[in-house]
C-alpha cells in the first residue's frame, strides 16, 4: 500500500509540481516548435509519452543489470544516450513495419524525439534518485504526461494568439515565450499540492 | 593564425550560439539563475565543445558517413563524462549547482550542430578554435542572461549585493518563469534588429540564419538527425530527418517567419 502512495506522489510531482518543461526546461525545443495546433501538439505528446516510458524502462534495466552490476556507473551518460538514440530509431523502424497505422500517427514526431533532452533527463534523474525499474517507468510516464499537458495547453493558447494584435517585435517566438512564462507561474501554484 | 582569429570572432559575435543562432536553449534557461552559474555552464560547455570538435575533426576521415551521428555522440558523451568527473573532484559547488544539466550537455544542439556543420569537414586547428569561439560566445551569453536574472531577482551581481536595500527583488526572475521572460525579451530584441535591417535594405537573413529560431528548425545543423543515417552514402548527401515533417505540415513547424507574418 505504501508503494502505491509513493507511486502516486511521484505521478503528481513529476507531471504537475516539477513540470518537465515549465520548471526544468527539458524538451523545450518540441514544446516551442510543435505547439502551433492542438492536434499536432497532442500527437507529439502521445509520441513523447510512448518513447519516454519505454526509454526509462530500458534505461532502468540497463542501469540495474549492466551499470551497477559491473560497477561502471560513471559510463551512464554515454550508455544512456546511445541506448536512447538507438531505441528511438528502432521503435520507428518497428512501427513502420509492424504497425503502419500507429506509425502514420506518430512517425513524423519520432525523429524529433531522438535528441530530446527530456528523454535523457528522465533516465538520468531516475538514476540519481535511485528509482527501481517500475518506479522509474512511472516517473518517466508522469514526466511525459506533464509534457503533454503543457504542450497541449500552450497550443490551445497559441491558436487564440493568432487573432491578437501583437507588437511587431514580439510576434512569433517572443509572445510564445511570454505565454510559457505565465504558464510557468501558474504551475508554480501546484507546489502547494504536495 | 588569421583563420583561428576569424573562427573566434565568428563564434563570439557573428554567429553567437545564443544571441544569433538561438541554439541550446534548454541549458540556457535552466542554469542561468545567477551569473556565476551561467559562466560555469558556459565554460563547461566550451571545454566539451572544443575537445569534441578537435577529436571529431582529427577522426573525420576515419568515421564512416553512415554512422557519424553515433560516433559524434560517443565522442561528445566521453568528454562530458570526463568534464563531469573533473567538476565533481575540483569544483563540487558548481557541480551541485548545475546538477543534471551537466550530463545533458550531450544533447546540447550546439555541440552536435558544430560537429556536423564544421568539425566534420574542416581541419583540426580551425575546428578547435571554432569550438573555443562558440564556447566563449555561449559563456558570454549565459553570463549576460544570468546577470540580468540575478540583478532583477536578487539585487546581486556575481553574488555581491549591488542594488540598495530599498530595491525589492522580483523573486520570480530567479525562478523558472523569469527565464522565459528574459528570453522572450531577448528574442524580441533580435526581431527588432532584424526588422530594422530589413527596412534599411541590409541583409537581415544573416541574423539567425544558422538555426532560424529554435532547435526544431535547424535540422541541417544536426539537432534532429537520425541516429543511423541509412540514406547518407555520400558525404554531401545530407538527408535531414525533419524533411518528412516539413512536407507533411510545414505550417505547424515553422515557428516564426517574419515574411509570412507580414503577408497575412
Amino acid at each position: 500500500m505504501r508503494n502505491v502512495t509513493e507511486l502516486l506522489v511521484i505521478l503528481v510531482s513529476s507531471s504537475l509540481v516539477s513540470n518537465v518543461v515549465l520548471s526544468q526546461f527539458l524538451g523545450l525545443c518540441p514544446f516551442l516548435g510543435v505547439s502551433r495546433k492542438v492536434k499536432t501538439a497532442g500527437g507529439m505528446g502521445v509520441a513523447v509519452i510512448f518513447v519516454i516510458t519505454l526509454a526509462s524502462a530500458v534505461a532502468g534495466v540497463i542501469n540495474k543489470y549492466v551499470l551497477i552490476r559491473f560497477n561502471i556507473q560513471y559510463l551512464d551518460t554515454i550508455v544512456f544516450i546511445l541506448v536512447i538514440a538507438a531505441l528511438v530509431q528502432f521503435v520507428e523502424m518497428f512501427l513502420k513495419k509492424a504497425m503502419p497505422s500507429l506509425y502514420e500517427a506518430l512517425g513524423v514526431y519520432l525523429p524529433l524525439i531522438t535528441t530530446n533532452c527530456a528523454v535523457l533527463g528522465v533516465a538520468i534523474s531516475n538514476e540519481q534518485a535511485e528509482y527501481g525499474i517500475l518506479t522509474g517507468m512511472v516517473n518517466g510516464f508522469a514526466t511525459a504526461v506533464g509534457f503533454t499537458i503543457a504542450i497541449v495547453i500552450l497550443a490551445g493558447i497559441r491558436e487564440k494568439i493568432e487573432y491578437n494584435d501583437v507588437p511587431e517585435s514580439f510576434r512569433g517566438m517572443p509572445i510564445v515565450l511570454l505565454t510559457a512564462g505565465l504558464m510557468a507561474i501558474a504551475f508554480v501554484g501546484f507546489s502547494g499540492l504536495l | 593564425m588569421s583563420k583561428a582569429v576569424e573562427r573566434l570572432y565568428n563564434g563570439f559575435i557573428k554567429e553567437n550560439p545564443t544571441f544569433v543562432l538561438m541554439l541550446g536553449m534548454c541549458p540556457t534557461l535552466a542554469v542561468t539563475t545567477s551569473a556565476v552559474n551561467g559562466l560555469g555552464m558556459g565554460l563547461t560547455t566550451m571545454v566539451v565543445l572544443a575537445m569534441s570538435n578537435l577529436f571529431i575533426s582529427l577522426l573525420r576521415k576515419i568515421i564512416p558517413n553512415r554512422v557519424r551521428i553515433p560516433a559524434f555522440i560517443v565522442i561528445i558523451a566521453s568528454f562530458v563524462t570526463i568534464v563531469q568527473l573533473l567538476l565533481e573532484a575540483y569544483l563540487p559547488f558548481l557541480n551541485k549547482a548545475l546538477g543534471m544539466y551537466i550530463p545533458l550537455i550531450v544533447v546540447n544542439c550546439i555541440i552536435l550542430g558544430r560537429a556536423e556543420a564544421y568539425a566534420y569537414s574542416n581541419p583540426p586547428i580551425p575546428s578547435l578554435f571554432d569550438g573555443i569561439g562558440m564556447g566563449l560566445g555561449f559563456s558570454f551569453a549565459l553570463t549576460c542572461i544570468g546577470a540580468v536574472r540575478e540583478l532583477l531577482g536578487a539585487g546581486k551581481l556575481f553574488g555581491a549585493a549591488v542594488l540598495p536595500d530599498s530595491y525589492v527583488p522580483i523573486r520570480i526572475f530567479t525562478q523558472a518563469p523569469g527565464a522565459f521572460f528574459v528570453l522572450a525579451v531577448l528574442v524580441a530584441l533580435q526581431n527588432f534588429v532584424k526588422t530594422k535591417r530589413k527596412k534599411a535594405g541590409k541583409p537581415y537573413e544573416k541574423i539567425g540564419s544558422g538555426c532560424s529560431e529554435d532547435c526544431m528548425n535547424c535540422s541541417e545543423k544536426g539537432c534532429t538527425k537520425r541516429f543511423y543515417d541509412a540514406d547518407a552514402t555520400e558525404k554531401e548527401s545530407k538527408v535531414p530527418a525533419i524533411k518528412t515533417v516539413e512536407e507533411k505540415g510545414s505550417d505547424e513547424l515553422d515557428v516564426l517567419d517574419l515574411e509570412e507574418e507580414e503577408n497575412k
